[in-house]
């Protein structure tokens, strides 16, 4: 009966699809990393930055999470890489799909030379492996956290522009799309009335999915010195340390965890947000009171 | 009262890319004048639609010239389509891509509406007008069925207080009990408002039903242009007949029609 009711009013339907037992996992994960890149230094056990002789510590009451090779503290270093890695890909994620997404839905939009010369950059883009080119721009700027961001939006600004391009060519010449240029709307309202909301579902879930890439590719950047720098406690720089060092796992295996924890719980949230915001998903469920 | 097209040997061809060109239109000439009804008849690729893109500004003429109210129709592109041709509005073929998915039925109304807020009927009347509960409004389009689609696709279009409307085959994919029913409301709207129609189908039995005049083509040209009924007692081209001897007749004895050769 609360279906037959509810079918009338689908804003209210929103929590339900948000309600399903993964996406709770990824809200909770997501908070959880959330209050700790908050409450960061709060939190640590000890100075992620001080050395001790006390190297390649197992777990132990001290040390929850060991220690690695220059006997630091591994949890304390852990909880400071989360107000590192965490804001850093949500901003370059955030920034990439911004950037490509417009250059690929005014490409698409557009047409003509304006496709071509933003399609062909991109596939320029696309042509070389990524973590080279990156390391090719991140290292003719210098290397810095802000330079390495720069280049890592070089690099991964092209995937949004194909997929958005692809979608707004899908989209540019549907009825509906025709019918509000029919009542007078110009190109930009057209884009963002009828074409940005009916493309948005599907590049909404490719940041989700890209945001473990571009944790991946910080933590690259950083191991090869064109990111963050030895001592920064940075995830991926504590994985290629961990790296190293095989028989003591816990070096690698905690910040290996808790790069797949945020990533996982932001993929789930990401589906869930996706489902939620798209009308049609709602079909589904009201459907079987109708 | 104003509402006038006029299609003046107008030729519309398309390009394929390493294929010979199309003309899809070739010099076609007739006028929809003031609070007409006019039915555009003939089988599928004999122009029909094209017209109707032609009058609305989406493909260009590659001859002739046509007019809405004096004043010429060119493609818009990318700007936006100029004020005096949004008077002419279009219901197109298919229901289910004609509305938004992701606004609610009463925020497309508005719209259309905002063309001219203080003359435009309410979201509330314009439900009312085309038979819908002006309680869905708060509805999306999914939640609708295809004949209800269309009456909101109709309710959008008269929303824009439009001098002519084109249907482009805005029955076709009906249910057939819903066809006429979806006609005749068109109809009706228009003739309410005096605004003229161009009603284009391949159906002719729903066309005889609704059009004070038809006009037939076939292969891109116009053969045959005239009151219904004349068109329909007396058809004067070979092609004409033909195509009226192709309508099913429910007879229950199996009788399959003879189809018009191409």
């Amino acid at each position: 009966m609360t279906l037959v009711s509810t079918t009338t009013r689908p804003r209210r339907r929103v929590p339900e699809a948000l309600r399903s037992p993964l996406t709770v996992v990824g809200v909770v994960v997501a908070a959880g990393w959330l209050l700790v890149v908050v409450l960061g230094p709060l939190l640590q056990p000890a100075d992620p930055l001080a050395q001790s002789p006390d190297r390649l510590a197992p777990l132990s009451a001290a040390h929850w999470f060991g220690t690695d090779s220059l006997g630091r503290d591994v949890l304390s270093r852990v909880i400071a890489g989360a107000r590192i890695s965490i804001p850093l890909s949500l901003l370059l994620v955030a920034l990439s799909a911004s950037v490509g997404s417009l250059l690929g839905a005014v490409a698409g939009l557009l047409g003509g030379v304006v496709d071509e010369v933003v399609m062909r950059l991109a596939d320029l883009v696309l042509a070389f492996p990524t973590i080279i080119l990156a390391m090719v721009v991140a290292a003719a700027l210098g290397p810095s956290l802000t330079n390495a961001v720069i280049a890592m939006l070089v690099v991964t600004w092209p995937q949004y522009a194909r997929v958005t391009r692809s979608l707004v060519l899908g989209a540019r010449d549907r009825e509906f799309v025709v019918a509000g240029r029919l009542l007078g709307i110009g190109w930009f309202t057209s884009l963002r009335r009828d074409v940005v909301p009916n493309v948005a579902g599907p590049v909404f879930a490719l940041t989700t999915l890209d945001f473990g890439n571009a944790i991946l590719l910080l933590s690259g950047l950083s191991f090869l010195g064109l990111g963050t720098v030895p001592p920064t406690p940075e995830w991926g720089l504590m994985v290629s340390d961990g790296v190293q060092n095989f028989t003591a796992w816990w070096v690698a295996a905690f910040p290996g965890l808790a790069i797949c924890s945020i990533v996982l719980a932001f993929n789930f949230i990401g589906d869930a947000l996706r489902d939620a915001l798209d009308p049609r998903m709602q079909k589904a469920v009201g459907s079987r009171a109708l | 009262m104003a509402g006038e097209l006029v299609f003046d040997e107008v030729t519309v061809r398309y390009g394929r890319p390493g294929r010979p060109t199309v003309t899809a239109v070739d010099r076609a000439s007739f006028r929809v004048r003031p609070g007409e009804v006019v039915g555009l008849v003939g089988e599928s690729g004999c122009g029909k639609s094209t017209l109707a893109k032609l009058a609305c500004g989406l493909v260009p003429a590659a001859g002739g010239r046509a007019t809405f109210d004096g004043t010429p129709i060119t493609p818009y592109g990318l700007r936006k389509r100029p004020a005096q041709l949004l008077r002419l509005q279009m219901v197109f073929q298919n229901p289910y891509a004609s509305l938004n998915p992701r606004r609610r039925v009463a925020a497309q109304l508005q719209d259309a509406r905002a063309i001219h807020p203080a003359t435009a009927p309410s979201v509330d009347d314009l439900l009312r007008s085309v038979g819908l509960d002006p309680a869905l409004r708060t509805r999306y389009p999914h939640q609708f069925s295809g004949g209800q689609r269309q009456r909101i696709a109709i309710a959008r279009a008269m929303a824009t207080g439009p001098d002519l409307l084109i249907g482009d085959e805005p029955i076709a994919s009906l249910d057939a009990s819903l066809q006429a029913q979806v006609a005749t409301l068109m109809r009706d709207v228009a003739l309410a408002s005096d605004t003229s129609l161009l009603f284009i189908s391949h159906d002719l039995s729903v066309v005889r039903l609704i059009a004070d005049r038809v006009v037939v083509m076939q292969a891109g040209r116009v053969v045959e242009e005239g009151p219904t009924e004349q068109v329909w007692s007396a058809p004067q081209e070979a092609y004409t007949q033909r195509l009226l001897a192709a309508i099913p007749l429910a007879d229950g004895l199996g009788t399959i029609p003879d189809v018009a050769p191409a």
